[in-house]
């Protein structure tokens, strides 16, 4: 069936997306927009600031308090994927190509967590790390990130992997390839773009958790940014952040854009894989 | 120098299934074994243990006298082509072909010189810097036999390597597969389900029907002598005529009428101490048209008249199709064949007779006709076992 493409059914659809970027991206522009105002005018109302300025730029970079957050995502995140995402190649892998007794229980486990609500968990898990001494380090951090982002890490590269033809792993032991070489020379190669999604995926995760980060983090030492925004105070106890919240909100969010920029097309073939055929 | 020796070798799956039942097979070093049969025979999970994608559940494997049961894949030199080519889609041409090579970690010059030995032989120099996605199935499946030919295996295994590739390619390939193999003088074996490829490929065909071999022969042989009802009516193309007969005295009592018992039909009913029902084989090209045989011929066969249903002409050979009254021939076999070609169901009763007559045939589409067959070509098949009793 053959959709004519009538120009007002063309101008139908433009206005529908217009309206669905504005309502997306007016937040997005709003808070940009306040972390450029001075504290004077950020209740001001105006949408385009009339006062321009980098004050809450050069204000959370002047301190430690953001700038070690920083540093406590960028780490935690960036552990966090590369454990998941090793892990769930593994996994993945397994599932994909053997059969083990346990299988379906241990797919059905994992899909499980993945829709646990975090919430419940927090308090026995702030009472566990307290105990054992993980409260308020990386690792305290990384092992639940790691947890709740496998079953997604699985399930996008179990999709990925599926796709391969197994024919192409005997061919590689016919032409003498160990099982590592297959595994490293065939399979890794075109089970790249699954990797790198879910890697994505995993990441975003990590970077924008709140709830975990702000319950199981007491300081410096490990608190992730979303967390250490939450702590922002202002110079005097009357004065609102705002602008220094809003301007870290536009710093943690550079990467991110970034990131889906760079692997749009990636993201999308991963998400539908994983959703058509997973 | 590698022959391969099958000896008892049975594959059961872990769940109990029998794949493959005491197979008994000797390849000689550079020939050119055909494994055919029915899907589900057997044939690809031969294939597959003597590659060593299957483990071997009993019997013992030998390639060039040494027993391989143990052997990993990659130690027993052998190449491989798949149905699916199974090319590595990430890699060019010359880095499919380079791969097994890569692998044994050869030199890179002799690599690029033997890749280009092999890419000349098949035609493929000026595809060698494409990616397997950007080529059509001829040359894809031109690599897959590079990669294959490339490092020059003791062995080579073809699972259906031809059976993706469209008619007219599939004959041109064929006679290449044939050239190549002659060439390189390698020791092959080739699996198919398609009868004319077993019979114009191999050097000797196997047919496998439930994890059996039924028998094993040159494809003439196969051809003129099938030990059985099945290996009758899987080679041959269009397949043989079977008919139910019942023996009465001196004559054999037909739905072509009753035909007198030729001394070779006698003396192998007297061996199989005499059954009195049999299933009669005759090739359609055993049958002729009647104005066209020449009287001290005729004498030594029978003929019979009827309606020409359908009328074939191929230039040089007509094909008359006719249905004949009475019962069909039924045996497990035969039915086992329907079931494959997908004919099962196509139910209809008496029995449906292909001949092959000579293009001069006045034979039309409607008509009456009167046919000669030749009784000495008749075979003669005990239902119930489905053994050639003329074999």
């Amino acid at each position: 069936m053959a959709v004519v493409d009538t120009p007002s059914r063309k101008a139908g659809w433009s206005l529908l997306n217009i309206v669905v970027i504005v309502y997306a991206l007016v937040p997005v522009l709003w808070i940009t927009s306040l972390s450029f105002k001075t504290t004077e005018t950020v209740t001001d109302g105006n949408f385009v600031p009339r006062v321009w300025t980098l004050d809450n730029y050069g204000g959370i970079f002047a301190t430690s308090e953001f700038t070690r957050a920083l540093i406590n995502s960028i780490g935690i995140a960036l552990i966090a994927t590369t454990l998941a995402v090793v892990i769930g190649t593994m996994a993945a892998y397994a599932i994909a190509r053997l059969s083990f007794p346990g299988k379906k229980v241990l797919v059905g486990v994992s899909l499980l967590i993945a829709m646990f609500p975090q919430i419940s968990l927090v308090s026995p898990l702030f009472e566990i790390e307290r105990a054992i001494g993980l409260f308020d380090t990386w690792p305290g951090l990384i092992l639940p990130y790691i947890t709740f982002s496998l079953p997604l890490a699985i399930y996008t590269l179990s999709a990925f992997f599926r796709e391969i033809p197994w024919e192409l792993e005997k061919a590689a032991k016919m032409d003498g390839a160990t099982p590592a070489q297959a595994f490293r020379s065939v399979i890794v190669p075109l089970a790249a773009p699954g990797v790198v999604t879910s890697a994505i995926l995993v990441f975003i995760f990590c970077w924008n958790d709140f709830l975990f980060a702000i319950s199981l983090t007491s300081t410096e030492a490990s608190r992730t940014v979303p967390a250490a925004i939450a702590n922002f105070t202002g110079s005097s106890q009357f004065e609102e952040p705002t602008g220094s919240i809003a301007a870290a909100a536009v710093v943690i969010t550079i990467p991110i854009i970034l990131f889906v920029l760079f692997f749009q097309r990636r993201i999308v073939a991963g998400l539908t894989s994983g959703a058509v055929k997973g | 120098m590698a022959e391969i020796e099958l000896d008892g070798v049975t594959k059961r799956f872990p769940d109990g299934a029998l794949a493959v039942s005491e197979i008994d097979i000797e390849i000689a070093d550079g020939e050119f074994v055909i494994l055919v049969g029915p899907s589900g025979c057997g044939k690809s999970t031969t294939l597959n243990m003597i590659a060593g994608l299957e483990d071997i559940t009993e019997g013992e494997l030998r390639i060039g006298g040494e027993r391989v049961n143990e052997k990993a894949p990659k130690d027993r030199d052998i190449a491989m082509v798949f149905q699916s080519y199974a090319l590595y889609p990430h890699m060019t041409v010359r880095e499919n072909m380079a791969f097994p090579l890569k692998m044994a970690k050869i030199d890179k010059q002799i690599i690029n010189s033997k890749v280009e030995e092999a890419a000349g032989v098949l035609d493929l120099i000026p595809h060698l810097d494409r990616k397997p996605s950007n080529l059509s199935g001829g040359q894809r499946q031109r690599v897959a036999m590079g990669r294959a030919i490339v490092r020059s295996p003791k062995v080579f295994l073809m699972d259906e390597p031809l059976s993706n590739l469209d008619a007219k390619l599939r004959v041109q390939m064929r006679t290449e597969v044939s050239r190549i193999q002659q060439r390189l003088g390698t020791t092959t074996v080739y699996v198919t389900h398609d009868q004319t490829e077993a019979m114009t490929l191999g050097d000797r065909v196997v047919v496998m029907r439930g994890g059996l071999v039924q028998q094993m022969g040159a494809p003439q042989e196969l051809y003129d002598h099938p030990a059985n009802l099945f290996v009758a009516g899987f080679i041959g193309s269009p397949s043989m005529n079977f008919l139910p007969g019942t023996v009465a005295g001196n004559s054999l009592r037909t739905a072509l009428g009753d035909l007198p018992l030729v001394d070779r039909v006698r003396r192998a009913l007297e061996e199989a101490e005499s059954p009195r029902e049999v299933i009669l084989g005759i090739r359609p090209e055993h049958f002729e048209d009647a104005a066209l045989v020449e009287d001290h011929q005729r004498s030594q066969g029978g003929t019979f008249s009827a309606q020409v249903e359908v009328l074939e002409s191929m230039g040089s050979d007509k094909y008359a199709y006719f249905s004949l009254s009475g019962d069909r021939a039924s045996s497990a076999e035969l039915e086992e064949l329907a079931a494959d070609a997908g004919t099962a169901d196509l139910g209809s009763s008496g029995s449906q007779i292909t001949t092959r007559l000579s293009a001069a045939s006045s034979a039309t589409e409607g008509e009456k006709i009167e046919i000669w067959f030749d009784a000495e070509q008749v075979q003669v098949f005990e239902p119930s076992s489905g053994r050639n009793l003329t074999a």
